[in-house]
């Protein structure tokens, strides 16, 4: 989500580069943000080979927003019972 | 959750925010050796230009092969190209020790948007300074190569770091001041590629490097 909300979209082969994981692990974890709607899959072609690109929906960024949010939160109530 | 725990997490997010979009294996040090090459480059060009003989600014040539009259001018391209090629060559290298370290791929998605975005303004540039000294406006060519390296650099500043931007409108600042100077070519030259590279690259140097 950090990836997508940093970039309008990405693409598979992009992610796969940048955060060096396995087909499979990117794929069932992209397939479980699209469950949560929380990206856009679209599929296309580049001449004959597939391309498929990724976008962070309205409803993505507001999750991710709100986990940092409350990372914020969680740091400054730590700090607050020192 | 740790306090530490939630740091790190905070940490890489906003670290693969940043990979993902920007190059950030961009060598400041290759922006010093960058600017010592090309004082190197402007100091020979000195000695070659002002050898006793006078010095052409703007004089445009109506048979429009002045380009070809001057064989100075050859050499002076010469010089430029190679000041130009160990520049490139040196930020490639640096870039790519840098890259390793980072984790960041050299030939990525993020350095093809940063070298296409620069591509443009430069290769217009290029075409506008090949035909100006074809013609034989020598005097604008300096300028106009700040200035179209100043606006490469600005709009290049979104996909790698945000100094890069101050690095071009400095250029741009330059590139105009030398227009209104015209003679003095070679010395904006010598500022614009060579001092301010210098300065800028050992501002990243040890603000990014280490």
């Amino acid at each position: 989500m950090s990836v997508l909300v940093a970039n309008q979209r990405y693409d598979f082969n992009s992610l796969k580069e940048l955060l060096d994981v396995t087909d499979g692990n990117l794929a069932s974890h992209l397939k479980a943000l699209e469950k949560e709607e929380y990206i856009l899959v679209n599929k296309s072609f580049l001449g004959r080979k597939p391309n498929t690109n990724y976008e962070a929906t309205a409803t993505g960024k507001q999750a991710f927003k709100n986990h940092l949010d409350a990372l914020e939160k969680l740091i400054s109530f730590q700090q607050s019972i020192r | 959750m740790e306090n530490n725990e939630i740091q790190n997490d905070l940490a890489s997010i906003r670290n693969l925010m940043e990979r993902s979009s920007k190059f950030i294996s961009l060598s400041g040090l290759s922006g010093v050796l960058a600017g010592v090459y090309a004082l190197i480059g402007a100091g020979l060009a000195y000695s070659m230009l002002y050898r006793g003989q006078s010095r052409i600014y703007a004089v445009p040539d109506e048979s429009g092969f002045a380009l070809l009259n001057d064989a100075i001018i050859v050499e002076l391209l010469l010089i430029a190209a190679a000041v130009l090629i160990l520049s490139v060559g040196t930020g490639i290298y640096l870039s790519y020790k840098k890259a390793k370290r980072k984790g960041q791929p050299l030939f990525g998605k993020v350095s093809q948007d940063l070298l296409f975005n620069m591509a443009i303004p430069l290769l217009a540039g290029g075409g506008l300074m090949l035909i100006l000294l074809y013609r034989g406006y020598f005097g604008i060519v300096a300028p106009a190569s700040l200035i179209f390296y100043g606006l490469a650099l600005i709009g290049a500043s979104n996909f790698t770091f945000t100094d890069v931007k101050f690095l071009g409108l400095c250029e741009v600042a330059l590139g105009l001041l030398a227009t209104c100077l015209p003679g003095y070519g070679l010395v904006f030259w010598a500022l614009g590629f060579g001092v301010l590279h210098i300065v800028y690259g050992s501002v990243m140097y040890f603000k990014y490097d280490r």
